[in-house]
């Protein structure tokens, strides 16, 4: 039986604050496409955190929070499959995968 | 007291890798620090309690994702080779962005959340509970949204290969280089 009873909310939320913001910093200031994804997945999976331990922690007789968390690892999941598919159009476009060489588009 | 000890461990390693995941040079590296953020997170559902979340972050988010992940960074990258970053002023305005937005969030966060949250103890979920919540279609039972995760699966199937594979143009093309 796990007894943490020592641990804050609050302990968890600054984790998942700081995991979110390291995701925005990296969002803006890489030129990568690839980088610029697993930027996205930091941000993504901060917000799983939140829904698991607010779950836990306010209601922990309903599971509402931990489903929200599952949804989304499987909508994250899908969104990398397709970025990943058009981060290899790119490549195969352009000679490399950086997001500057998106301004030129072809439709 | 042990596990606050591993709650702490896991909240340095996460503070430290996602930092490091942003802010390294080598794409491979980069890949490799986001691995161990995950994992460390698959380690907090475990404190939290939440063994299927546990299982499902190990497998579909540290296995799968990051297989996919490697396999496309080897694809569009060559090995060994750093990656450049943005400069000037709109490196130094999206840092001034982050670290702005981190302390507003971080004041709110103080300042608002209840401190006499406890975690409570309660037996743990069992697998007939999950399935039962996740299949039924009543109040706070999930059908619906399993049923449109379904569908957005396969219409991701189908749209990532559309999008990946060569039109007939190029295949030619390729065919004549090849000659």
């Amino acid at each position: 039986m796990i007894n943490n009873a020592g641990v804050p909310l609050l302990a968890y939320q600054l984790v998942s604050l700081i995991m979110f913001f390291a995701g925005i910093y990296g969002f803006f200031t890489r030129r990568n496409l690839m980088m610029m994804l697993i930027s996205v997945e930091l941000i993504l999976n901060a917000a799983d955190i939140n829904f698991a331990v607010f779950n836990r922690y306010l209601f922990p007789g309903e599971m509402d929070g931990m489903f929200f968390a599952l949804f989304t690892i499987a909508i994250a999941a899908c969104e990398t499959a397709v970025a990943i598919a058009i981060i290899i159009n790119v490549y195969r476009n352009f000679g490399n995968a950086e997001v500057d060489n998106l301004k030129k588009m072809k439709g | 007291m042990t596990q606050q000890i591993i709650f702490y461990l896991l909240a340095i390693a996460i503070t430290v890798f996602s930092i490091l995941a942003v802010t390294s040079k080598r794409i491979v590296r980069s890949a490799t620090y986001l691995l161990f953020v995950l994992l460390a997170t698959a380690g907090f559902y475990m404190l939290l309690g939440y063994y299927f979340l546990f299982a499902v972050q190990v497998s579909v988010y540290a296995g799968g994702i990051m297989v996919l992940f490697i396999m496309a960074i080897f694809l569009t990258h060559k090995p060994g080779k750093d990656v450049s970053d943005r400069v000037g002023w709109r490196f130094s305005s999206s840092l001034l962005l982050s670290v702005a937005g981190l302390l507003l969030s971080g004041y709110i966060i103080l300042n608002n959340t209840i401190g006499i949250v406890q975690f409570i103890e309660k037996e743990e979920l069992t697998m007939q509970q999950i399935g039962t919540a996740m299949l039924g279609a009543g109040k706070q039972q999930y059908l619906l949204s399993f049923e449109m995760m379904s569908i957005l699966l396969l219409a991701c199937i189908v749209g990532a290969i559309l999008i990946a594979r060569k039109t007939k143009t190029e295949k030619n093309e390729s065919n004549e280089s090849e000659l």
